[in-house]
Formats: C-alpha cells, structure tokens, sequence
C-alpha cells in the first residue's frame, strides 16, 4: 500500500511536452551563434594506415575555409580512458578515424573542402578480433598499449577499483560443486545505441582560457569534468540542449566536443560540429564487444559454487570509459549471481574498428548477455527452471557485494524474488515452461521458446548530486539542478518532487536550464541515478527551503515552526489552518528563499529487472520473431508511470533486446568497412513489428528517500539480450552461443543451410 | 529539374522563372533561386530550406535520405519526407509543418494527445511522427491501431514510444478504449 500523493505517482504532463509537441524544442541543430562557422571530419578510408603525406593547401585556399586541422597542427590533447587516443594522429585506427578538421562558413563548404585535402596512406596491417589481437604477432595499434591491451586503471573511481573478480577460493569452490560446465558466448555483434539525433555540439572561446560550450548530451556536467580531463582546467560553461536521444552515447561527446574545440580554437569563432547520420555511423562510438569463456561450479539445487574464466572485452579503436564499464560490469555480476567463489579476468583489448562509449547497459549488459548462457549450460544439466534459479541466485536482504570502486557494500534492498514471481505468474511461465531446449508449442514449422533474463546495477546510487530551490514571493519555486533532457524524463520528475514537498500546483515549479554556470554540482544522468540520487538532493533541497520558511512565519503567525505547514503557496498552522499567509507576506516581496541540498552516493540499493520473452521460430527459414515481452521490476514507488512505461518499453530499442535478433555492425572482415552503415541495413524494429509488451511494476518502499523510490530505466534492456537468446534455444533445442539470431545462424544451428 | 518551364507560352521559347512561390503554415514565401547564401541551390531539400532558409527548425532531420521518418512534413495534404523533395520543386505548393498545427495559441488535438499520453521520450521523431498521423486522421478520421501502425512503419523513434503514441493517436481520433 503505497502513500497517496498529490503528483507522485500520477501521470502529469512532461514541463517541456509542449515545446516537444509544438517544434519548438531547442536541439543542437536548431542553434545558430553569430559568426558561427560549419565543422566537418574527413574520416579514413583504411581501417589501420600511416598517413605519409597530407596537402591541405587547396582545401585552405577555398573562398569559406577558415580552417583545416591535421594532426600537424592540431593540440595535443589525448581521448580515452586511459587517455590514449591523439585528437588528431598519423595513425588512423578505424575506418571513419578522423584525418583532417575542417571550418568553414556553411556546412556545403566545409564538405567540399573535405574533399580536396590530399591524404596519401600507408596502409597497416589490421585487426578486427579482440582475441586476435592479444597474441604476440598481431598489429600494434598504440605503441604505448602492448598487446593492443588497455590498462586496468582506477580514473576516478579509487585507488581499489574493481578491475576483476576474485572472491573466495575458486578450486574450492569447484571442489564442493555436483557439476562443473565450461561454456563459451559472445556478444560481440557491436550494436549502435543510434540516437534519432546525430551527435552534435557548438563550441566557442572567449579568450585562451574561457571555452563555452553547447552540447546535445544527456549529462551537461559530464561534458565539463571531460573537458577539463582532456584540456587541464580551463574555465569551461556548459550548456545542455534538448537532447535528441543519448542512450549513454552522448553522455560526453568526447570526440565531437575535441573536434569542434579545436576548430572553435584555430578560428577563434564558434563552430557547430554536427555529424551526418553517415558520419554518426562512420565516425562514433559503438557498444563494447564482450565474450566470456568460463567454468561453472553448480550444486543440484541450483547453488553456484564457483564461477571462473575470462572475459575478453573488444573495445574498438579506443574507450571512452572502459575501467568503469570494468567495474561496473564485475560488481552486476555479484548481484546476479550469490557466489562465494570468483575469479573472472577481464581483458580490455583494443582493435581496429570504431571506438566504444559509453551506452545503457554500461559494461553489465555485455558481461551479463555473454554469461547468462554459460549459466544456462549449468542449469539445463541440473535442471533447474531458470526462472527458480534466478529468484534463489539474485542478490538478499543480508547479502553483500564487491561494488565499483572495491569496497565491500551490504545489501539493505528488498527480496527481489517476489517481483520476479509476480513477472513469471503475467507472463504464464509455469504454463510454458516445458523444460530446457523444448518448445512451448509447435505448429507447422513455427516452434515457441520461452526465456527470461535478470540484471541488477548498484550505480542508482552512484556518485554525487546536489540541488538549490528557490521560493519566491509570487509563489512560485525553482529548482537549481543542472539536468539535461535526453528523452527520460528527470527534469519533470524532479519538479515533481519539490511540488509535493512544497505542497505546490505543479504549475508553479519550473527548473533552470543545464547549464553549469548557473546550477551546483551534478555528476550526470547516468545508471539510472536520477531518481534516488538527484533525487534526494532536490527533496533535500525543497525541505531546507520549507524549513526556512516556517521559521520566518512562525512568529508572524504566533506558533513554531512545527506547528506550520504549506499548502498552494501560503503557511497555514496545521491546529487553526484559518490562520494563513501567503508566502509574499511571510518571505517578503523583495526577497527570495534558497535552500540547498547535496547526496552522497550509496551503493546499498540496486535496482532488478527481470525480462521474459516469448519467440516464434520457423524452422524452414530461420526467422524469429518477438511475440511478447514481460518486463518486470520493483522500484519502490512510481514517480510517472507513462514516463516509466516509456522506459521500460525502451529496453527494445537503443542497442537492448534486439541486438538479440537483429541489431549488429556488420564490418567487412578483410578491409574493417561498416557494411550497414546507414538507416536501411542497419535494423531496427518498426511500427508493424511491435511485440505485446507488459509491465509489471512492484513498489516496496525503499530507504532511499522521501517517496521510497529508485531509478530502474538505465537497466531495461540489459536483461533482454540472453532472454530472448534462451527463448530461442528453447523453441528450436539447437544452442547458439553468439548474437544476434540471425536466420542463417539459426539454420546452421538446425543444419538447414 | 533545375527551373519551371512553361511550356504554353504564346511564343514557344521556354520562360525560366528566377524563383518559386512556396506556402508555409498559410504564409506564402518568395524564394530566389540562385547560389547565394540567401537563394535556394537546386541541391537544396524541402527540410534543408524549411530549416535554414525559413526557420522552420520544428521539422527534424534524421538521416537525410528518406529512411528515417523525422523530416515529415504535410505538402498538399499528403504527408512527405522533406530530406527527398527537392525545394525547387515545390513551386507552387502548399506545406504544413508542425509549427503549423497551434492555431491562435490552441493546440491541435494530436498535440495535446501525445501531452496528454507523454507520447514521446526525447522528442526527435515526434514532430514527423504528428505529421504524419495528422495527415492519416485527415484522411480517416477513424484509423484502426494497425491503419497507424502502417502509417507510422517508416518513421524511426528509438526511445521505443511507439506503444503510446498510438494509444495518443486513437485518443485523438475519439476512439481510446
């Protein structure tokens, strides 16, 4: 039984619905500065080449250029984690790498220019598998990273950084366990999270050390703390625009903010840097490629004794953030799985294809997708319904975890195993389930599986936020948090919040744009952190400013400040509510009211989503298609749930459930080309193709803040992957251990080729 | 087809026209045709044009080659991808864009459907994607959830609002169940 509300809770119209719904939503493209010039990139046609000779000279001398950046003249700044990749280099590393830098007066110059810079390569030898890559002979991509191997790195997330996973005694482990099982699965298919929006950013200096910079990202803030990684700490505005879809891939920007501050530089104008969809899919970031080959020590009521092996990590020509992912990744693993022995090695290895950012799912979906079927080996040899070993397996009250940055976190959430019964009892899996590598039904050629998938992330309540609101005297509340809007939601949600608190019409709450010169310190919207850590710095923020305010009308109204309380912007005593004034009266028309609010992270409370998929397999062509999807969590208390239901159905898209079945970069093997670079090859699911979709949404309250509630968006579609993968094996009884089912795969599984 | 022709003319020799005569929203715009920085080039698109000659930045360009849905706008009463018509083309005709739909600060019905539903998550697609159903609801005004979807194949929206946009749709058609 949850508290009855006055916004939380209820679906209320997004505070920016009817810019988005008018046209009149501000996105990177629809800016224009004065004087502002166009940025484009000239990308590599050679996935691994020396540039023995680049002419800019007739590029240069076009009416319109007003610059050409190569890596001869371009800073010397370093992109990556650690930093490792040049701005600009004479290596290129991926087909698409960025050559030259071009600003000029319209975008149609600028791309002219591109092509009339003389580049001559020398093509390298290159290399396009990760385990390739780290034998002795392969192609060296950095003469700094041996191996083509990144380092294991702390970077911010402290000096123990859960770079693996080594808990308890894993020969023990697998001395106590019924049943050892060695599998193998990759999910190295590189989908792209692909934003409806290109990449896109404008930048401009005011003098050597003032760089302002506008970004379509999803986290203002982490473009500054990126910028200043990059460049040293130079005095940095950023300003957030309506964002046209992140996914994480636009958390921040690193390349196109690097190229479109280093032409704003050269030029001393600003410069919009805004890719094509061509260029979106040549030139940015990727998923990272994931594969696991691992051991499992089980016991035959389902008690997994040990877990040990590799996990080989392909993160393209570069990583933005691979450590974190690392991190991330190993400490999701714990909340999966309660395992008293580990040893898990991941090996972050560098090749020659596009570099890998940041996206939802964050190193948790890659490691979870390629374990999840290793496990399944072990539960069909036990026998174990998926959906019982799950429930015993996740994460409990009791329990603890290595988390992110190596310290050791008890666990103080809920039993999850009630949310994932609740999920199964929907989806009518005791019904379905007929047992490991059997169809739930058969009819012609077409076969039925059923498969389910978990995942859990720590990180809602990662890292730190904090929130002013202010009251004025008319009435009216404004929240200070520096939030961009990349699609879920939050910037609604937290006036929302300060609404309630200040028993306000939601009408009267507005919030300050993203932009970092105006608002205290936000790490960024990432692993779903909103709603608990942001959050709670808003609600704290709304109730220091109602403190205040009950001690300037207490006297005024002849009781003490507890006696008080506010209702549509006046304080009433709670006892005698005809006793009341209005906040004009009590804060003064000339003054306003600011209360502060600042959360630490908390690493206590991880969300769960549990996936159930229903596939129907044709056996004589090897299509799959989604029947129905069941997505299932508990997360303490809805704050929308339109705004919710809109996430949750978002584990489809944006490189989630169907990178099971249909999303993948496909590169051409013998010269590293994207042979699906475009809005056509590249798949992705329409209209016509939408499966049923459930929600099943619990709220047991939660010790996280005021309204008992934590984010769960970030997550969804990190389960879906090894879901639908088990569905399938289940309708046709072949196991594929590799993404995504593509109907040739499946008929050489069936031996139909 | 870099000019209009006109073919009748009394004298039989072609007469080129310099401009076009386009309809926005109601409001008729000249626009020369030309290569300067304030002329529309024969390489430019509808989307291109609507956006940076005219700000009409509502309409959005996705991909830019027709695949994507975002750059739909209604011309004539028909609803098109305007990154695929040439400008010059379009001498003549009549556009709708989504900036068009609020009449006197009143928003269509469409409009305060997808409000009303939060039929959108970043909000990219949505203005094609309204084009689009406006230009589906004029034609029948009582589409089934499948008559949308059909509608909708093209348009991309990866945020995956498609669920609610069409409980939006139907809403506006009168018909939610």
């Amino acid at each position: 039984m949850t508290k009855e509300y006055r916004y939380i809770g209820k679906a209320t119209p997004r505070k920016d619905a009817r810019d988005i719904i008018t046209g009149r939503a501000q996105y990177i493209d629809d800016m224009k500065l004065p004087g502002m010039l166009y940025g484009k990139v000239l990308g590599s046609p050679y996935s691994h080449a020396r540039i023995k000779s680049i002419d800019t000279s007739r590029a240069m001398a076009q009416p319109g250029v007003k610059a050409v950046l190569t890596y001869k003249n371009a800073p010397d700044w370093k992109l990556g984690m650690p930093p490792h990749k040049p701005v600009l280099d004479s290596t290129v590393r991926f087909v698409g790498d960025v050559v030259a830098l071009v600003a000029a007066d319209t975008a149609d110059i600028a791309r002219g220019a591109l092509r009339l810079i003389d580049v001559e390569y020398e093509p390298l030898p290159a290399v396009y598998d990760a385990e390739t890559a780290i034998q002795p002979d392969s192609p060296q991509l950095y003469p700094d990273l041996p191996g083509n191997l990144l380092p294991r790195g702390t970077y911010g997330i402290g000096p123990k950084a859960l770079q693996e996973i080594v808990i308890g005694d894993v020969a023990k482990g697998f001395e106590e366990a019924d049943l050892i099982v060695e599998g193998e699965c990759a999910y190295d298919n590189i989908p792209n999270p692909l934003p409806p929006e290109p990449p896109g950013v404008i930048a401009s200096w005011d003098g050597p050390d003032k760089l302002t910079l506008w970004t379509a990202s999803q986290s203002a803030g982490a473009n500054k703390s990126n910028i200043q990684n990059i460049m040293g700490r130079i005095d940095v505005r950023v300003i957030g625009t309506q964002c046209g879809g992140s996914y994480g891939s636009k958390n921040a920007n690193q390349m196109p903010v690097a190229y479109a501050t280093a032409l704003a530089r050269a030029t001393n104008r600003p410069v919009k840097l805004y890719y094509t969809k061509e260029e979106h899919f040549d030139t940015f970031s990727l998923r990272l490629g994931s594969r696991i080959r691992a051991s499992i020590g089980i016991k035959k009521d389902g008690t997994v004794t040990a877990v040990a092996g590799e996990w080989i990590i392909d993160t393209g020509a570069s990583s933005e953030v691979v450590p974190w992912q690392v991190a991330v990744g190993c400490g999701e693993a714990q909340l999966m799985l309660r395992c008293p022995n580990w040893n898990i090695q991941p090996r972050a290895v560098c090749t020659n294809r596009n570099p890998s950012g940041v996206v939802r799912g964050f190193g948790g979906q890659e490691l979870k997708s390629s374990l999840i079927p290793i496990l399944s080996i072990a539960m069909e040899k036990i026998d174990i319904d998926p959906v019982e070993f799950f429930k015993k397996n996740f994460v409990k009250p009791g329990d603890g975890y290595y988390w992110r940055d190596g310290v050791w976190v008890e666990f103080r959430g809920p039993d999850y195993s009630k949310a994932i019964e609740k999920g199964a009892e929907v989806f009518g899996w005791k019904d379905k389930w007929r047992g490991w590598g059997k169809p739930t039904a058969a009819c012609g050629t077409k076969r039925r599986g059923i498969g389910v998938g978990i995942h859990g992330n720590a990180d809602v309540g990662e890292d730190e936020s904090e929130a002013w609101v202010r009251l004025d005297p008319d009435g009216r509340a404004v929240v200070f948090a520096n939030i961009s809007e990349s699609g879920p939601s939050q910037r609604s949600s937290v006036c929302k919040m300060a609404a309630e608190v200040l028993n306000l019409p939601l009408e009267s709450v507005d919030i300050t744009p993203p932009d970092t010169l105006v608002n205290p310190f936000e790490f960024g919207l990432v692993g779903s952190r909103g709603t608990y850590i942001l959050g709670a710095a808003v609600i704290e923020a709304a109730e220091d400013v109602k403190r205040q305010l009950f001690e300037l009308a207490a006297p005024l109204l002849g009781a003490g400040p507890e006696d008080l309380e506010t209702e549509d912007a006046s304080v009433y005593h709670k006892a005698h509510p005809e006793k009341r004034l209005s906040w004009r009266r009590v804060i003064g028309k000339t003054r306003t009211c600011i209360g502060r609010g600042r959360t630490e992270h908390d690493f206590s409370l991880p969300n769960m989503m549990t996936i159930f998929a229903e596939v129907e397999v044709d056996i004589e062509t090897g299509k799959t298609d989604l029947l129905r999807v069941v997505a299932t969590t508990d997360c303490g208390q809805i704050i929308d749930p339109l705004v919710l239901q809109g996430q949750l159905q978002g584990s489809i898209g944006s490189a989630g459930i169907d990178t099971a079945l249909a999303e993948e970069t496909i590169l051409d093997n013998r010269n590293g080309h994207i042979l699906n670079g475009n809005m056509i090859d590249y798949k992705w699911r329409t209209f016509v193709d939408l499966p049923e979709f459930q929600t099943v949404i619990l709220e047991t309250p939660f010790p996280s803040h005021r309204f008992h509630a934590i984010g769960v968006g970030e997550i969804a579609p990190a389960p879906g992957p090894s879901a639908v993968l088990m569905a399938v094996y289940n309708a046709i009884g072949q196991r594929i251990m590799s993404y995504p089912l593509t109907p040739d795969k499946i008929l050489k599984a069936l031996d139909k080729e | 087809m870099p000019t209009d022709i006109d073919w009748n003319s009394s004298t039989r020799e072609p007469i080129e026209k310099s401009y076009i005569t386009l309809t926005v929203n109601g409001e008729p715009h000249r626009l020369g045709i030309g290569s300067q920085q304030d002329e529309i080039a024969p390489s430019h698109t509808l989307a291109y044009t609507l956006r940076e000659s005219l700000g009409f930045t509502g309409t959005k360009i996705g991909c830019d080659h027709g695949a994507c849905g975002a750059c739909t706008v209604i011309m004539d009463g028909e609803a098109v991808q305007s990154c695929s018509i040439l400008t010059i083309e379009c001498d003549g005709k009549s556009i709708l864009t989504i900036e068009g739909l609020e009449v006197n600060g009143q928003l269509h019905p469409l409009q305060q459907a997808f409000i009303d539903h939060t039929a959108f998550q970043c909000g990219f697609c949505t203005p094609g994607i309204i084009m689009s159903t406006k230009a589906l609801l004029d034609a029948n005004p009582s589409p089934t959830e499948d008559d949308i979807k059909q509608e909708l194949a093209g348009h991309f929206c990866r945020c995956i609002s498609h669920y609610l946009v069409i409980k939006a749709v139907m809403a506006a058609a009168g018909r939610e169940r």
